[in-house]
C-alpha cells in the first residue's frame, strides 16, 4: 500500500518546479502577462514541452507516455506553484482524454500523435456545458455549429477548438473556418489565455463516442476540474512558502513579524487547511482512473473544497505580506489571481457542490 | 499510488468482515459508568437494543483474544502478543466502523498509560498494571493540568517529597476526567523544586483510594460531570510508584501526548456522523419539505462533506507514511488535532442549525432527534478544541515546529 505521488511523479513535478523557478522570475511573469516579451513566452512554453508535459496522457500506442491523471496532477501542482504561463488543463489533459475516449480510430490516429509531436494544440471550451452565461451556447445540427462559446481556455494559437453543445456532444472546429470569429477576453489572471468564439455555420467534426454518451463530457470535465484544483493547490503552496519566509525576515517593533502569534496563527491556519488537500487531490485523481463509482463525487468535491481553501490562503498570505502583498512590485498577485481564475473555471464551488449533491441523489 | 493492502491481507480482511457480521448489532449490558453519549462520540451504535448482549469487559476479552486490540502488547502482560501491523489496525478500524461494531475500551489507561509503561516502566510495573488495565479492570485518570498550569503545563506545582521511602504529595489537579471511577491516577508531580521547570517533574502512579485524596466533580457545559478537581493532602505512596527516574516526568508524559492529540478526532467516526446527519436531513422536514432539499442547508452539508472527504484521504496518506519510510508528512501529523476537532464541531453544529428549534432540545425532551447527540457532541467538541492542548497552542506548534517560525520572545518579568 502506498498513498501519494510516486518517485517518478515527484521527480516530474520537481523538473517543472525547477524549470519555472530557474526561468520564470516575477519580472518575467510580468513581461509575459503584459504581452511584452513573446519570445520569452515561447521559450518557456517550449522548455516545458521539452519536459514532455504534452505527451503525458496520450496512450503509448499513439506515441505518448500513457500516464494516468495523477501524473498530470503532479505536473499541474508544479505549474500552479510557479504560475506557469502556458496551456495545460485544456490542451494537454482535457483534449487528449476527450479524443481518446470519444474519438473514432481515425481521429485518434490523427490527433493524438500530433499532440505528442506538438504539431497540434487544442483550445477547450466547455463553459456552456457547465453553466451558460450571457446567452452563450452552441447548437449542433447537420455537422454545423452555431452560437457562442465563452471562456475558452488554452486557445491562443490553437490549431483546433474542442467544444460541446448543451447535451455534451463533443466536437472539433478549425480556427481557420470562415464562420468562426475569435475575440480575446481579458481576465484578472494574465498568465493564461481566455477567448470568446462566435460560430456561424462552422464545420464541426464530432467525436462520435460522445454522441449518445453524456458520460464522456462529464469525464472530460472531471479531469479539467481536478487539474484546476491541482493548479490552485500548487499556487497555494507557494503563497504559504512566500508568506512564511517573508514573516521570518520582515521586522517591526524590533522583532521579526513571524514571531507574533497573530501572524504565526494565520500561517498555521493556511498550512493546516491546505495539508489535507494534497491527499484529497491525489485520491480524486486515483479515483478518476481506478474507481469509477467514486470518481465524479471525488472530482467535484476536490475542485470545490480546494478552491475554498486556496481562496482563504490567497487572502491570508497576501495579508501576511502587509502593504507589499498588495503591490504589483512583489507580484504575489499573480498567484492570487491564478487561484481566482481556477476557482471559477468549469464551475465555481457553489455550482459544483450542487452537482455533487445531485450525483448522490440528494436534491430531488 | 497503490491502495491495495496486498494479497497477504486478504484472509485477514475476510476474517474481520466475518467477525463484524457475526457481532453486528452487539449491545452492552448496562454498567454503572456507561456514558450514554460515548457512541455518538465514536460514531458507533452499540446501545441500540439487540439480541446479542455482552458486558463491556466480556467484549474487551473477545477483542483481545482475536488480536483486534492490544495486538502488539506481549501475552505476558495480557495482550495478544502479535506484531505491530498498521495495515491490520486500519482494516480493523475501517470494518468495525462500517459495520458500526463497537471497538475496544479506550480511556487514559489503555490509550496513554499502557504505551507509557511499555516504553518507560519497570518490569514490576508492567507486570502489575498492564493486564488489569487492558482488561478494563483497572481504570486510570490523568493528573496533569492544574489551575495555574494549563497551556503552560510544565509550570505545575503539585509537590512530591520523598520521606522515609514514600512520596508525600500535596497540591491540586484539575480537568481530571473519570477520576470518580478510577482505581489509579498517573500524575505529574514536582519533585525537584531546585531544577529548571521542565526537569523537576516526576511521573508517579497513585492509587485513588489513598487517604488524603479528595475528588470534587466539575460539571461542564454539557451538564455532565465530565471532569473533576482532585486535591492531595499528604497523599503517601511507595517510592517504587515512580515511572522512570526522578525529574524525567516531562519526557515520559510527552512521549505519549502526541498519541492523544491524534486520537481526538478519528476520521472514521467523523464519516459515520456525517452519514447520520445526511440520513437525518433526508427524514426531517420543514413545511413538509425535506431538510436536504433546502438549497442553503444542502450547500453547507456539501461543504462539510468535502472537508470530511479530505480528512479521510489525509488519514490514508498518514497511514502510508507509517509503512513507507521516507514518505515525509511531518506537518500532516501535526494538524490532526486542530483540523479534526474543528471539523467535528462544525459538523455537529450544522446538524443543530438544520434542526432549528428542534436542535435546541436537550436531555429527555420530546421531539429530540438522535437522542440529542448533536447538541451534546457540538458542546463536547468545543471542550476538545480547548483540551488536549488548545487549538491556539496547536497553531503555535504547527507554525514553530512545522513551518520553522520563531517562538514568541519570552517576557522576562510578568506582573
Amino acid at each position: 500500500m502506498f498513498f501519494g505521488l510516486s518517485e517518478e511523479q515527484e521527480q516530474f513535478q520537481d523538473y517543472v518546479k525547477k524549470f519555472l523557478a530557474d526561468n520564470v522570475t516575477v519580472d518575467e511573469i510580468r513581461k509575459i502577462a503584459n504581452g511584452e516579451d513573446e519570445a520569452l513566452a515561447k521559450e518557456i512554453y517550449s522548455g516545458l514541452i521539452n519536459l514532455g508535459i504534452n505527451a503525458l496522457l496520450v496512450p503509448e500506442e499513439h506515441g505518448g507516455l500513457g500516464a494516468g491523471l495523477l501524473s498530470a496532477v503532479a505536473v499541474a501542482q508544479g505549474l500552479g506553484s510557479g504560475v506557469g504561463p502556458i496551456p495545460f488543463a485544456g490542451a494537454y489533459v482535457m483534449a487528449p482524454i476527450a479524443i481518446n475516449l470519444a474519438g473514432s480510430d481515425e481521429q485518434k490516429a490523427k490527433y493524438l500523435p500530433q499532440i505528442v509531436s506538438n504539431e497540434t494544440k487544442f483550445g477547450v471550451g466547455l463553459s456552456e456545458y457547465v453553466a451558460a452565461r450571457e446567452d452563450a451556447g452552441i447548437d449542433l445540427a447537420s455537422g454545423k455549429a452555431n452560437g457562442k462559446a465563452l471562456f475558452v481556455i488554452d486557445g491562443d494559437e490553437a490549431d483546433y477548438f474542442l467544444l460541446s453543445n448543451k447535451g455534451g456532444v463533443l466536437f472539433l472546429v478549425d480556427p481557420k473556418d470562415k464562420g468562426l470569429e475569435i475575440t480575446k477576453l481579458t481576465s484578472v489572471d494574465k498568465t493564461r489565455s481566455y477567448l470568446e468564439l462566435n460560430l456561424k455555420n462552422v464545420a464541426a467534426e464530432v467525436l462520435p463516442g460522445s454522441e449518445n454518451n453524456p458520460e464522456i463530457a462529464k469525464k472530460v470535465l472531471d479531469a479539467g476540474r481536478i487539474i484546476f484544483a491541482a493548479d490552485s493547490l500548487g499556487a497555494s503552496e507557494t503563497m504559504i512558502e512566500k508568506a512564511v519566509s517573508y514573516a521570518k525576515e520582515r521586522k517591526q517593533f524590533n522583532r521579526v513579524i513571524g514571531s507574533f502569534q497573530a501572524v504565526k496563527h494565520m500561517c498555521a491556519e493556511m498550512a493546516s487547511d491546505l495539508e489535507p488537500c494534497y491527499a484529497m487531490l491525489w485520491q480524486a485523481a486515483h479515483s478518476f482512473d481506478h474507481e469509477p463509482d467514486e470518481a465524479r463525487l471525488q472530482a467535484c468535491q476536490a475542485k470545490s473544497h480546494i478552491s475554498e481553501v486556496a481562496k482563504m490562503v490567497s487572502k491570508k498570505a497576501t495579508e501576511v505580506h502587509g502593504g507589499m502583498g498588495f503591490t504589483d512590485l512583489l507580484g504575489l498577485h499573480y498567484w492570487f489571481k491564478r487561484i481566482g481564475l481556477n476557482r471559477q473555471l468549469l464551475g465555481g464551488p457553489e455550482l459544483i457542490r450542487e452537482e455533487a449533491a445531485e450525483i448522490q441523489g440528494f436534491n430531488q | 499510488m497503490d491502495l491495495n493492502y496486498g494479497a497477504e491481507y486478504e484472509d485477514f480482511h475476510k476474517e474481520v468482515q466475518a467477525f463484524c457480521k457475526e457481532y453486528q448489532g452487539v449491545s452492552f449490558k448496562s454498567e454503572s459508568n456507561d456514558n450514554n453519549m460515548s457512541d455518538a462520540l465514536s460514531g458507533s451504535s452499540a446501545t441500540k437494543k439487540s439480541k446479542k448482549e455482552v458486558t463491556r469487559s466480556e467484549w474487551q476479552q473477545i477483542l483481545i483474544e482475536k488480536g483486534y486490540i492490544a495486538r502488539a502488547i506481549p501475552k505476558e502482560y495480557g495482550g495478544y502478543g502479535g506484531e505491530t501491523d498498521i495495515i491490520k489496525s486500519r482494516i480493523i478500524a475501517t470494518e468495525f466502523s462500517k459495520a458500526k461494531v463497537p471497538g475496544g475500551m479506550g480511556g487514559q489507561g489503555i490509550d496513554m498509560l499502557v504505551p507509557t509503561l511499555l516504553e518507560w516502566g519497570s518490569e514490576e510495573q508492567k507486570q502489575k498494571y498492564i493486564r488489569p488495565t487492558l482488561h478494563g479492570e483497572m481504570i486510570w485518570c490523568q493528573g496533569y493540568s492544574e489551575p495555574n498550569a494549563g497551556s503552560d503545563l510544565a509550570s505545575l506545582q503539585t509537590k512530591g517529597e520523598l520521606i522515609d521511602g514514600n512520596w508525600v504529595i500535596n497540591g491540586q489537579k484539575i480537568w481530571t476526567s473519570t477520576a470518580q471511577y478510577s482505581q489509579m491516577m498517573f500524575c505529574l508531580v514536582r519533585t525537584e523544586p531546585q531544577a529548571p521547570k521542565h526537569s523537576g517533574i516526576s511521573f508517579i502512579l497513585i492509587p485513588m483510594d489513598t487517604p488524603g485524596i479528595e475528588i470534587r466533580p466539575l460539571v461542564d457545559m454539557t451538564l455532565k460531570a465530565g471532569f473533576n478537581e482532585v486535591f492531595f493532602d499528604d497523599v503517601t505512596v511507595p517510592e517504587e510508584n515512580i515511572v522512570a527516574k526522578r525529574g524525567e516526568g516531562w519526557s515520559v508524559a510527552n512521549s505519549v501526548l502526541g498519541h492523544e492529540r491524534g486520537s481526538l478526532a478519528d476520521p472514521n467516526a467523523t464519516m459515520n456522523r456525517l452519514n447520520t446527519l445526511i440520513n437525518m436531513m433526508k427524514e426531517q422536514t420543514i413545511d413538509g419539505r425535506r431538510l436536504i432539499d433546502i438549497p442553503s442547508y444542502r450547500d453547507r452539508l456539501m461543504q462539510v462533506q468535502g472537508k470530511v472527504m479530505a480528512s479521510q484521504a489525509h488519514s490514508l496518506r498518514l497511514l502510508s507514511s507509517k509503512i513507507n519510510p521516507g514518505q515525509n508528512v511531518k506537518l500532516g501529523g501535526m494538524i490532526q488535532k486542530l483540523v479534526g476537532t474543528e471539523l467535528r464541531h462544525e459538523l455537529e453544529g450544522l446538524a443543530i442549525d438544520v434542526l432549528g428549534e428542534i436542535g435546541t432540545l436537550y436531555e429527555d425532551s420530546p421531539y429530540l432527534k438522535e437522542d440529542g447527540s448533536f447538541q451534546f457532541t457540538y458542546m463536547y467538541f468545543l471542550g476538545l478544541i480547548i483540551g488536549g492542548g488548545t487549538n491556539q497552542i496547536q497553531k503555535n506548534i504547527i507554525s514553530e515546529r512545522g513551518l520553522g517560525m520563531p517562538k514568541e520572545p519570552k517576557i522576562t518579568e510578568a506582573s
